[in-house]
């Protein structure tokens, strides 16, 4: 078992426990934090969300995470802080003051998590803006409230905050100075530097975890029982460069790192549309990019926008050589793909610039928000002089795999983006999926869904030129 | 000392049962639950799940000392399966060990064997079968056989209304700790301490007064943990009375989907009948509740779902029957509102669908038909201070029904994508448990010597305020600041006899039995005051932290005055009971006054829907809502808005899934979605009306659960918008509209032409 070295709140602290428990069952079950609580134990309410500080070039920069999705050997060498470590020590900070004076707590159970990813905002946050404070608790479910005491409360903080700190230099010491969050803020680097905290070199037949969202979720009891490692100790893995005329996305390149990259967004436009679809803060903050792909869920948003922008995926054996597979051919069948025992995905590698390309990303669920997709589905498509030269059509929910509708594109391809390409490019679409009934939706629900999505897209990327009254 | 729950809970310091610091020795629990909806237990062998390192016992219904039953209204239920079993998730055997995690590995070794038999799921096949929990029961009045011929206008359809997990933040919990001789203090996450304690003392064989439980607070209960709550104290008092160790019983989050219960989904067939103004003349509607496998409180929900048949309107012939109906599912329960929303659905979208027949406008038929000052509801009982017109029109004067419907129609004829909906829901709820026997409180006031005052009552704290409410009745009453009072835990041992805290009446039951003690308290402050201040009692108030002598401050503060009358041997505690008068129920002819009074409102709704996706936004809820002379407003505001976002999510979001054999699919988190922020309407605008209410504590109402039902306003404005994207269709009539139901419907086939 590891010795596992991190700063909890104020403190340095130990942990000798198996590197794949969750945080949250440390805390609760070894530390009498009960604080952070546990409300569904799958990253699904953020009752348990705690800020995960990591040292970098800029400080510590702290993330708001789900504690129930983190397995306790990423602390080490980090700042783990919970709602204990936020508390001042008399009164209240302007995050909990506002919930107070708002009357906004009811049974209480779920609000040490708003708290938590409120304060994560007050770190992360360019402006303050009530958008930033809204998109900072996504993840935060509450059953009491209705969230309208907490929208008034946010108003209120939001308003306070503006003209209090300078955006450009750090924020957490401008908050220390300001009384907002506690001392330990301000010299955690110094204090995690002499931690001296570094692992020992990880044995190759561990168990990888990328940001461990959807392994904790399934393996959650044996994962508490053995070690394992972490691609964020692998700094290659967490850059995004551009190489020649791609742009090489690492596969431990977070969901929040990615769609905040401006040079990822110029490529593929529509990250920015499905960052806020995917999961919530909590999970962004964590999941990973390769994570997602080997996951192979067929629904995966990430997956489908990557298909559609023809990615093609690195991927590195246990000694360290290198190959290079098409997306659409690393999903070989349900939850099957091609990944052989010790190779891991190193990169994700997209065209830096398509010319005349555009992109349209659209996903159904059940909830708009914090929730997994009935069908997902991105389309690129390349219009020359108003006709589609070429189109790269993918569709997440309708087969075992994320699937590449090549039928569907094919048939949108030479023409201008009209309504009887579109519905051709629909009927080709529905020959080629093969949806099934389960607890997302009917299979004659999604195959409906998906050709409704693929007229979406049309929508979005013809605008002016197609009205959806001759779609439908 | 922090002065409110709200400071704790900013700060994560509140305490729930699963933060309690473990006792020494402390075991934790996980129950095994039948993985069949229906069978024979063939075989049942815990050796394996014994022999594993950290396990202390395993215990199955042979090991239970008392009655093997947890049924309140009727005994139906054991605490763990005996011979047979009725439901997926039925606890079954309850293992012991030093972790959570070492009982959940040894769940999985004991060997269970069940002979499947034929499992029902559907409430209409049971009732089909004869597989009733009680037999079914009507409410009636005039002669609707009779009216019929008189109507202008027969409509006549069906309307389902689906379950709801209640998804408490805080899943099902309790720590029993065994004491000396037998007793047991137990710890229980329940809404009704009386119900666990004489459970618990029934399982066990013990006398109540062996059995003390204690509640400071649940994360959420929403009426799942008013009958729910049980089994699990029950279990956890087991175990510590087999072992003698304390022991943790908490659900997880999968465990707690699969073994409670929910909201019960409904099925229902209506016949409207309307004269040629469109008054409705005549209502027969026949529900088929689906109880699951036991009683629970079932029915008792039936029965509010026949007081709620017809909604906010006056209906002078009515014929309405509910069959209670058993089934293999997990026996469903309380939940917020308990069959009253399961009927005002129905009739609302009766009328919906009567509108569209008629051409008119919906709002046209609701106002004309709202219930008006002594107007009879078919149970007997007139509408006193009927304030069904008062809130509608107010809601009407400040938002503007006809203008927001006018706009609504204006963008329709001009946007080929996004079609809008406008709706007005109007709420008239009954306030008292419809069992007038548990319409009594007790509650116990100690004032200290330093002048600090503790107040118990059986109120459970929720999330509802209703601590909160209490303390400031004893402030009030005691003319002290509300600093000063601090309300305790509920506690059997304190306060006995307690009904469930249930029903939106915790506050009035709990909050004037308070104010009967306090009052008794300051009687003897004011007679020492008198001997003090050398004058007539009758001239004396306890008000502002002191003693008041014709309105004027006297020298005598209240410190100085608690100080004397405890060393001149006054009585500083007093202990006060109070029963709702006037309620009286004859099930024999199905007539009588139930309730106290009634809470009205109205909301009005609009919606988004995108006819290519068939994804919605809702756009705003406005509504007026009668809060009468609040205890707390911020309070009040929170129940309403937190009950309308559970009431929305019922109407559209919320969705339980079983598969054939009735495993539940939606089973955890990640599968069952309840609102989020995003989800919430764009626009919320609350306004309160704040006519006082003669009938309960200091003005004010109950407010817990009639808000809910606001949220059915949002299926009825999504289905005013698929009239207006489907006008050749008629509307929907099965809820939650969920975004596959919306597209479906949408893309739907024309109906074929009928002739009239």
């Amino acid at each position: 078992m590891a010795t596992i070295r991190l700063l909890l709140n104020d403190r340095p602290a130990t942990i000798a426990a198996p590197a794949g428990l969750s945080t949250l069952a440390w805390l609760r079950g070894e530390r009498q934090l009960t604080g952070t609580r546990e409300g569904c134990n799958e990253g699904e309410c953020g009752a348990c969300t705690v800020l995960l500080g990591e040292a970098g070039t800029g400080g510590v920069r702290y993330r708001a995470v789900a504690a129930c999705l983190l397995p306790v050997g990423e602390l080490a060498g980090r700042h783990l802080v919970t709602i204990e470590g936020l508390n001042p020590p008399a009164g209240l900070n302007p995050v909990q003051q506002a919930l107070v004076d708002e009357g906004a707590p009811q049974c209480g159970f779920c609000f040490s998590g708003f708290v938590v990813s409120l304060c994560g905002f007050l770190l992360a946050s360019d402006d303050f803006s009530v958008g930033d404070a809204v998109a900072s608790i996504d993840g935060n479910i509450c059953r009491c409230t209705g969230y309208a005491s907490i929208l008034r409360a946010i108003d209120t903080l939001c308003g306070g905050m503006r003209g209090r700190i300078d955006p450009v230099a750090p924020r957490a010491p401008q908050l220390v100075d300001a009384g907002i969050l506690p001392r330990h803020f301000a010299d955690a680097a110094a204090r995690l530097a002499a931690l001296d905290a570094l692992p020992a070199a990880d044995a190759a037949d561990l168990p990888l975890l990328g940001g461990g969202t959807d392994l904790l979720v399934q393996r959650r009891d044996p994962l508490a029982q053995g070690e394992a490692r972490f691609v964020s100790r692998r700094p290659d893995l967490r850059t995004i460069a551009a190489e020649g005329h791609r742009l090489v996305i690492g596969g431990g390149v977070t969901i929040t790192e990615l769609t905040a990259s401006s040079a990822a967004l110029a490529a593929v436009p529509a990250l920015g549309v499905m960052g806020p679809l995917f999961g919530s803060t909590l999970v962004r903050n964590r999941a990973t990019v390769a994570g997602n792909l080997v996951n192979a869920s067929p629904i995966a948003d990430l997956a489908a926008v990557l298909l559609a922008a023809d990615a093609e995926l690195e991927i590195e054996a246990a000694g360290g050589a290198r190959r290079r597979v098409a997306l659409e051919n690393f999903f070989l069948g349900y939850k099957r793909i091609d990944l052989s025992a010790g190779e891991i995905v190193r990169a994700v590698r997209v065209p830096l610039r398509v010319a005349d390309a555009a992109f349209s990303f659209e996903k159904v669920s059940r909830r708009r928000i914090l929730d997994i997709a009935t069908v997902t589905g991105c389309l690129r498509v390349v219009l020359k002089d108003g006709v589609v030269t070429d189109a790269r059509l993918a569709v997440g929910g309708v087969a075992p795999v994320p699937l590449l509708a090549r039928g569907a594109a094919a048939a949108l391809v030479g023409r201008p983006l009209d309504a009887a390409a579109v519905r051709a490019a629909a009927d080709a679409l529905d020959a080629e999926i093969a949806p099934i009934d389960d607890v997302r939706g009917t299979a004659a629900y999604k195959r409906l869904l998906a050709r409704r999505i693929l007229m979406a897209h049309a929508l979005t990327l013809a605008p002016g030129a197609l009205r959806c009254g001759e779609l439908l | 000392m922090k002065s409110d729950d709200r400071i704790l809970h900013v700060r994560g310091e509140s305490v729930f049962v699963d933060d309690l610091p473990a006792p020494a020795g402390c075991l934790e629990a996980a129950v095994l639950g039948s993985p069949v909806a229906h069978g024979r237990i063939v075989r049942l062998d815990v050796t394996q799940a014994l022999a594993v390192e950290g396990v202390a016992a395993v215990l199955t219904a042979a090991d239970i000392p008392g009655e093997n039953q947890t049924g309140t209204i009727i005994l139906d239920e054991p605490a763990l399966a005996d011979g047979a079993v009725h439901c997926v998730g039925q606890p079954v055997a309850v293992v012991l060990a030093d972790s959570a995690t070492v009982a959940r590995r040894a769940r999985k070794l004991i060997e269970l064997e069940i002979e499947a038999l034929p499992a029902v799921l559907d409430p209409r096949e049971a009732a089909a079968l004869g597989h009733h929990i009680i037999p079914p029961r009507t409410f009636a009045c005039g002669d609707v056989d009779g009216a019929w011929a008189a109507c202008a206008h027969v409509v006549s359809g069906r309307a389902d209304s689906g379950g709801q997990e209640h998804f408490y933040l805080e899943t099902q919990a309790a720590l029993a700790v065994p004491a000396e001789n037998g007793t047991l203090l137990v710890h229980s996450a329940t809404q009704a301490p009386t119900a666990v304690q004489r459970v618990v003392a029934r399982v066990l064989g013990l006398p109540m007064h062996a059995v003390q439980v204690d509640v400071r607070r649940l994360g959420g209960g929403f009426g799942g943990k008013e009958e729910q709550a049980t089994p699990w104290a029950v279990l956890a008092a087991l175990g510590a009375q087999a072992t003698g160790r304390p022991v943790r019983l908490v659900l997880d989050r999968a465990d707690d989907m699969v073994m409670t219960g929910k909201r019960h989904p409904y099925a229902s067939d209506w016949t409207l009948g309307l004269d040629a103004d469109g008054r409705v003349l005549a209502w027969e509607v026949v529900y088929y509740q689906d109880a699951g496998a036991t009683a629970d409180l079932s029915t008792a929900i039936l029965e509010r779902t026949l007081f709620h048949s017809t909604g906010s309107y006056f209906v002078p012939h009515v014929r309405a029957t509910a069959h209670c109906c058993r089934t293999n599912v997990f026996p469903n329960t309380a939940f917020r509102g308990f069959g009253g929303p399961q009927a005002m659905f129905v009739i609302e979208t009766a009328l919906a669908a009567a509108a569209h027949e008629l051409g008119v406008p919906a709002r046209d038929l609701q106002r004309k038909n709202l219930l008006s000052e002594g107007a009879t509801f078919p149970y007997g009982q007139a509408a006193e201070d009927c304030r069904a017109a008062r809130c509608w029109d107010a809601a009407d004067r400040a938002f503007g029904f006809a203008a927001l419907a006018a706009a609504a129609e204006a963008h329709n004829r001009s946007d080929d994508r996004f079609a809008r909906g406008v709706a007005v829901m109007p709420v008239c709820f009954g306030i008292s448990f419809t069992n007038t026997a548990l319409n009594q409180a007790g509650a116990l006031v100690h004032v200290y010597q330093d002048g600090s005052v503790g107040v118990s009552t059986g109120a459970v704290e929720m999330g509802q305020g209703v601590a909160r409410k209490i303390r400031r009745v004893a402030a009030r009453t005691l003319g002290v600041p509300e600093a000063r009072v601090h309300v305790e835990t509920a506690n059997t041992a304190r306060v006995a006899n307690t009904s469930p805290t249930a029903a939106s009446t915790g506050a009035d039951l709990n909050g004037e039995a308070a104010r009967l003690a306090c009052l008794q308290v300051a009687e003897r402050l004011r007679q020492v005051a008198a001997r003090e201040l050398d004058c007539a009692a009758d001239a004396l108030t306890l008000h502002d932290g002191g003693i008041h002598r014709d309105g004027a401050p006297t020298p005598l503060g209240w410190d100085a005055l608690v100080n004397k009358a405890y060393w001149t041997r006054t009585d500083l505690s007093a202990h006060a009971h109070y029963a709702t008068p006037r309620l009286g129920f004859d099930r024999a002819s199905e007539k009588g006054t139930p309730f106290a009074y009634h809470v009205y409102g109205t909301a009005v709704t609009e919606v988004t829907l995108d006819r290519l996706l068939g994804t919605y936004r809702l756009d705003a809820v406005r509504l007026v809502h009668d809060a009468a002379a609040s205890l707390d407003r911020a309070t009040d505001l929170g129940q309403v808005e937190g009950a309308l976002a559970q009431g929305l999510g019922w109407m559209l979001m919320e969705e339980l899934a079983w598969s054939a054999d009735g495993r539940l699919l939606t089973d955890t988190a990640g599968k069952y979605k309840v609102p989020d922020l995003d989800f919430m309407p764009r626009t919320l605008e609350v306004r309160f009306l704040e006519d006082p209410n003669p009938r309960a504590v200091m003005g004010s109402k109950a407010v817990g659960e009639p808000p809910f039902m606001y949220g059915i306003g949002a299926f009825l404005a999504l289905a005013d918008a698929l009239r207006a994207a489907r006008p050749d269709l008629p509307g929907p009539t099965t809820a939650p509209l969920t975004p596959e139901r919306t597209l479906m419907h949408l893309a739907a086939p024309s109906a074929p032409e009928t002739t009239p």
